[in-house]
């Protein structure tokens, strides 16, 4: 049988009936669609996240005192000093896979500027601190390791800050404000990062030398915690392992006994926000699923529905020459027919709705290639398992009493 | 001697209904050579149906043998069969059995669709020159549900001409239409007759239709009760004349 014939035969066939047709392709348009964008949201979601991740570093570690005891009563990690110059020292001349490692004092408080003023925090860092948070200057420059060895009281503001204080618009390099009564000159402003993924402003401090903080506003030899930035994201573990050899080392800790520091690197948080958010896709992407699967027990139902209903057409087909086989290939190709025109339509709306989303709600979408390519296999893979039933009954007539069905 | 179309030897068929066998043929003979004309009488239940189903392959005999153009169908599969009735046969039933929505042409080329042979072009053609034999050369893109039934009809005796078949299987074919147009279908199938030789095969229960074949055979109880020919064929044409003009 010519297949060509077949095709006609079941392209007349179905523009007899253009409603009903587009009545059971609106399933697989709506499962394929919803698949789609679900995808599409789900996927954007999760880069999205792991972008705002990335640019608070994603190879960043940080360091910090782990809770310890001191005669019986468990301090807070925070107030534990356990920290010393020395670690930091060590860690930046010894570490393997770092690039950079920066000391962090800080303190919050006050910060006045004539008449106006506003709650903030100080970091006392080193000028490698940029490299490693992901900061960059935008006026004036950083201060430098001269700055750090004089305890120079100079200072570089993040852009809340700069808004905040120098409300007439006033350049505020080379102005001097006061933190807690200390003077500070300004000789740098931070370019604006925005809010991290946990909501929190990351343009909301002040940098200076961790010298001037620790002497001037602290009034302490030990630091805080210590940031580091590994060579790359998957050099981290190796970074981590690397220091933890050596403050393990320089704490004389015994080989059974406990760190009594915290080593902690953005992967994780990574890890956690992006099995989140994998499993939010995986729920709407099933979700989806599940509508497309009605979508194609509605081709069935349709198709099921039309042997019945157009059992005299068959009769006659048969009749003037239509083998089984013919039968069962037009009810096929009418069922394919309609699962990939439907496909094609859902993966219009798909793409279609996503870009909706993404440009009235403004959320992240992201389109790729495999989710299109997957959910049409799966509406034409649809169609023709849900089509086969239904054609195989219509094969199956017999034509005498095909022809004499009422 | 004209070329025999239809031959049947001692033909029968059992049907089984919960335990009994219920004979609907009992052993049937004749031969149909080409160019005749026949009509075949029964009241219901005397298997007249039965023997229509086999003639048209569509269905196959218990015993007895059944030659198609010199071909024995007995011995055929469910396909064969099929492709037999694409090239050799051409039905027309009571209820004109076209496609709905689907215009005249479509539905005249609808059995060259099943013969690979024919090609798009050749499909086309047959399809118009079919149509035009049957007087509807005006109306080949009228769709099915915007004609009467007489034009309906007349589309399906195109489509049965269109694949040129050694047969005409009619089944009742004027069973649906009122009496006019009943002798109108009645001429073009004389005319189709005397014109073109075709070898037709009419299944009535309608005695009256007798008066215009060349042959009559009557079946009751499954077998041959009267196997007559008809030397004074009354023209359909005659009866339309001298029937009331309409207004």
């Amino acid at each position: 049988m010519n297949i060509i014939n077949l095709f006609k035969i079941a392209l007349r066939a179905l523009s007899g009936n253009k409603f009903r047709g587009f009545l059971t392709m609106l399933g697989i348009i709506i499962g394929v669609a919803a698949v789609i964008s679900m995808l599409a949201i789900g996927q954007g979601s999760k880069q999205s996240i792991q972008a705002q991740i990335s640019t608070m570093g994603s190879n960043m570690i940080n360091i910090r005192p782990g809770d310890g005891q001191f005669g019986g009563v468990r301090q807070s990690a925070s107030s534990m000093q356990t920290l010393k110059l020395g670690d930091y020292k060590a860690i930046a001349e010894q570490a393997e896979y770092i690039l950079a490692a920066s000391p962090e004092v800080s303190s919050s408080g006050q910060v006045i500027f004539g008449a106006n003023n506003s709650p903030t925090s100080i970091y006392g860092v080193n000028p490698s601190y940029l490299g490693i948070r992901k900061y960059s200057i935008s006026e004036g420059e950083m201060f430098t390791d001269a700055d750090v060895r004089a305890s120079a009281k100079v200072c570089v503001l993040g852009k809340t800050v700069v808004d905040n204080l120098f409300t007439n618009g006033e350049d505020p390099v080379g102005q001097t404000i006061r933190f807690d009564k200390i003077p500070f000159k300004v000789i740098g402003v931070l370019k604006s990062k925005g809010d991290n993924t946990m909501g929190q402003d990351q343009d909301d401090l002040v940098l200076s030398p961790y010298t001037t903080v620790q002497k001037r506003i602290l009034a302490i030899t030990y630091i805080q915690s210590i940031s580091v930035s590994a060579t790359t994201e998957d050099a981290t573990d190796d970074a981590i392992s690397s220091i933890q050899n050596i403050l393990r080392e320089r704490h004389k800790i015994g080989a059974n006994d406990e760190d009594d520091f915290n080593v902690r690197s953005q992967k994780e948080l990574i890890t956690m926000m992006s099995s989140t958010t994998e499993m939010m896709t995986m729920l709407l992407a099933c979700i989806a699923g599940i509508s497309l699967l009605v979508g194609g027990i509605g081709i069935m139902n349709i198709m099921y529905v039309s042997v019945t209903e157009r059992t005299r057409e068959i009769g006659l087909r048969m009749s003037i020459g239509a083998k089984g086989v013919d039968i069962l290939m037009q009810f096929l190709i009418e069922a394919i027919l309609l699962s990939v025109t439907g496909g094609i339509l859902g993966v219009i709306l798909g793409i279609g709705s996503s870009y909706l989303v993404k440009n009235i709600f403004s959320w992240p979408i992201d389109i790729e290639v495999y989710t299109v390519a997957l959910s049409f296999i799966v509406c034409t893979a649809t169609g023709i398992f849900f089509g086969w039933y239904p054609a195989k009954k219509a094969a199956a007539l017999d034509p005498i009493e095909a022809l004499r069905y009422e | 001697m004209s070329k025999p179309i239809i031959k049947v030897e001692n033909l029968k068929r059992d049907f089984f209904v919960g335990d009994e066998i219920v004979h609907a043929l009992r052993g049937v003979d004749f031969t149909i050579t080409e160019g005749e004309f026949v009509t075949i009488m029964g009241t219901s239940g005397s298997g007249k149906s039965t023997l229509l189903n086999i003639l048209g392959c569509l269905d196959t005999p218990t015993a007895g043998e059944y030659d198609l153009d010199g071909v024995p169908v007995r011995t055929m599969g469910k396909n064969e069969r099929a492709t037999l009735r694409n090239r050799k046969i051409g039905f027309v039933f009571q209820s004109y059995n076209l496609l709905a929505k689907t215009t005249a042409l479509e539905n005249v080329e609808l059995p060259l669709m099943y013969n690979p042979n024919i090609s798009s072009k050749q499909r086309h053609e047959r399809a118009v020159k079919a149509l035009q034999d049957v007087g509807l050369g005006d109306r080949m893109n009228h769709k099915s549900n915007q004609m009467s039934g007489g034009q309906q009809q007349r589309v399906a005796i195109a489509r049965a001409l269109v694949n040129q078949p050694v047969i005409i299987l009619a089944d009742e074919a004027t069973g649906n239409l009122d009496s006019r147009t009943s002798f109108e279908i009645l001429a073009l199938m004389q005319r189709l007759h005397s014109e073109d030789k075709r070898t037709i095969i009419f299944v009535t229960h309608n005695p009256e239709l007798a008066h215009f074949s060349s042959r009559n055979i009557v079946i009751r109880d499954g077998r041959i009760k009267e196997d007559t020919y008809n030397q004074n064929i009354k023209l359909a044409t005659d009866v339309l004349a001298s029937l009331p003009k309409e207004e």
